[in-house]
């Protein structure tokens, strides 16, 4: 491979690892707080179909990337009310939510396919995209990529040095603790579902309005499902989850590739490649682990006071 | 100030916890309707072509059963799985390497009488579908890896491996360019029980629900399984072999969606084509949790949810409903009983605050 194939090769997999990463860090938060959530993947979707429908009735397309936020966010409540007001079992709900979510878009979805909507065209950054190399790779892309440079340190500071984001990680390491100290941990656990839902939105939206401006049913393929996995791989923290990110972004930029080139292989295994890759992560990032670092009350309730 | 408390429930709810089932399908049904209803389909007439689509007429309670077959055997092994707290999502993927392993006999002995070559795609089924639920255990048991997301991505590697298979060397030369295998011979299909449309995978269904009863209720491995589902410490703490039981649940597991599959191909389709994944791992995991994973209730749960696949197939033709509604209102009926569970599981009570 030469290098004039690498960099466009690159630049395709920072592209196509950003819906990923907004998922991820959208899952990231909303797991820090202690809520497992599994329907990643129906929430994508909806903040996919919600963009699209949102690009395509005011043609406003930043307007729809925010609409499609709160898609998330309204998507991702109906998990928080189950699991936070009813106590549910938060594996169970999260699946329920992926199976209403992928049922709700493609219901709404059908009557849309093979329609486009205006959204994001590439926007090069002056002087930065002029650098050799990185320029290309980072800095030849649309608005909604910059984005992405700057949510994980944002998110990082926020989670370890803001008040806010102490309390929030509190109520998903020690709710009793916390609880024992005043915070309202079931609040805290709400403003992380809920702000994890509109960034898990964004992600789904980046497909349809971004990615690939066509509206196709089953859009987010898995992509949700890959962020969940990401999380643990990224030990729940932002900046791993980059590194993640774009080395699924890497794995299906180079599938598409190599499809378009035409090889010998036949697509359905090379379509294979990132769920395999999936496994491959999990089973390394368990490896390498020493102590677990899921935030230790994830996936229980909290238990109400009696 | 009044406030709402929430307190941990002593005793069991007893028979008000059917009034709170009842309750929460229809607050899904009422959802439902308000869904139709934003999307210009008129409610009531939605539910009624719902109900009389899935179990108005002879046709369609047979329809119903048929459907029922695989989402019930499906659902039985994720169940399985569930009793032991561990999160099989892969009966889908499962289900399809039954459908391939049975497919691989049914090609490979054309010639064979049925006595042969039946037992035959059935133990591959098995073999084939508790492989696959057997990898993501050990990867569990070995390395801690998260079994939801190894079975999941295991599903989506399966439908490609289906897809390689008929797109290509399983491909009936004769099929006009159409992804499928040729038709299986006669003796490799289960034929229909006496003047009905079900075949006899029904009769399977019973006797495999049956045993799997009886396993939990009679042998030593079986107690200690549902010991083990109750609390892993204490069965830890038991010397009990908890990895080698997580291995056996996913191995039988698997092997129950292998049979499926071997149903769906052998008695439904008389081939393999990409059309045999509908989906119907995805509802067994629905079903098994309505059904809080007791095998009789299984039946009933998996046949109510085959009659709303078939019944919003009726919605389709009378109303033009896309056939995803059925996914709406699978979601809807599950987060509305896990949401109902709050009130079999705690009392409500309002009291006065004082302070503050």
């Amino acid at each position: 491979m030469t290098v004039e194939m690498l960099i466009p090769l690159l630049a395709a997999t920072v592209q196509s690892g950003t819906p990923i990463l907004y998922a991820t860090l959208g899952a990231i938060f909303n797991e820090k707080s202690g809520v497992l959530n599994l329907g990643v993947e129906g929430v994508m979707i909806i903040g996919a179909l919600a963009g699209f429908v949102a690009a395509q009735a005011t043609g406003n397309p930043a307007l729809a990337f925010l609409l499609a936020g709160l898609a998330g966010t309204a998507a991702v409540a109906i998990h928080g009310i189950v699991c936070l007001w009813f106590r549910g079992n938060q594996v169970v709900s999260g699946l329920a939510l992926t199976i209403l979510g992928v049922g709700f878009a493609n219901y709404l979805g059908t009557s849309l396919v093979g329609q486009s909507a205006p959204g994001f065209s590439k926007m090069p950054i002056p002087l930065l995209s002029d650098i050799p190399a990185i320029g290309p790779i980072f800095f030849n892309h649309d608005p909604l990529v910059y984005l992405t440079y700057l949510i994980p340190p944002c998110m990082w500071l926020f989670l370890n040095f803001t008040r806010f984001g102490l309390g929030l990680r509190a109520a998903g390491e020690y709710p009793a603790a916390a609880t024992a100290a005043g915070l309202n941990v079931q609040g805290y656990r709400w403003v992380g579902i809920l702000v994890g839902g509109f960034f898990m939105g964004l992600g789904g939206a980046y497909l349809s309005l971004a990615y690939t401006h066509l509206w196709t049913n089953n859009l987010t393929g898995g992509r949700g499902w890959i962020a969940v996995a990401l999380v643990i791989f990224a030990f729940w923290r932002p900046g791993r989850a980059v590194f993640g990110a774009y080395l699924f972004g890497g794995i299906m930029a180079l599938q598409l590739r190599m499809q378009a080139q035409g090889t010998a292989v036949p697509s359905s295994l090379l379509l294979m490649l990132p769920y395999a890759l999936t496994i491959l992560v999990l089973v390394f990032s368990s490896w390498r682990r020493g102590v677990s670092d899921a935030p230790a009350a994830l996936g229980t309730n909290v238990e109400p006071a009696d | 100030m009044i406030r709402l408390r929430i307190i941990k429930r002593q005793e069991p709810l007893g028979w008000r916890s059917c009034l709170v089932l009842f309750s929460a399908i229809a607050l899904s049904l009422f959802l439902s309707g308000i869904l139709l209803w934003l999307r210009g389909t008129p409610p009531i007439e939605g539910i009624v072509s719902l109900f009389s689509g899935g179990f108005g007429s002879r046709w369609a309670i047979e329809d119903s059963l048929l459907k029922a077959i695989p989402i019930f055997l499906c659902s039985l092994g994720v169940a399985i799985a569930f009793r032991l707290q561990i999160w099989n999502i892969g009966a889908e993927g499962q289900f399809a390497l039954g459908a391939i392993g049975a497919t691989w006999m049914a090609l490979s002995f054309p010639e064979q009488p049925a006595w042969v070559i039946l037992p035959l795609m059935i133990i591959m089924a098995m073999i084939f579908g508790g492989m696959w639920g057997v990898v993501p255990a050990v990867l569990r048991q070995k390395l801690q890896t998260n079994e939801i997301i190894v079975t999941l991505m295991m599903n989506y590697i399966a439908i490609l491996l289906l897809d390689y298979l008929v797109f290509g060397v399983w491909k009936d030369p004769t099929s006009f360019g159409f992804p499928m295998t040729p038709t299986f011979s006669d003796a490799a299909i289960v034929g229909k029980i006496a003047s009905t449309s079900i075949h006899w995978g029904l009769v399977h269904c019973v006797i495999l629900g049956v045993l799997v009863w009886a396993f939990f209720r009679f042998t030593k491995t079986g107690f200690e399984l549902k010991a083990s589902g109750d609390s892993v410490r204490a069965a830890r703490y038991a010397g009990l072999p908890y990895n080698w039981l997580v291995v056996l649940v996913m191995a039988m597991s698997g092997a129950l969606a292998g049979w499926a599959g071997f149903l769906e191909s052998s008695a439904t389709i008389h081939r393999l084509q990409p059309s045999i994944m509908v989906g119907y791992g995805y509802t067994a995991i629905v079903v098994a949790w309505l059904a809080r994973l007791n095998p009789l209730s299984i039946g009933i749960a998996a046949f109510l949810l085959a009659g709303l696949r078939v019944g919003v197939e009726s919605m389709q033709l009378d109303l033009q409903v896309p056939a995803d509604f059925g996914g709406i209102m699978e979601g809807l009926i599950l987060l509305s009983v896990l949401a109902g569970g709050l009130f079999t599981n705690y009392r409500l009570k309002w009291e006065k605050k004082h302070d503050s």
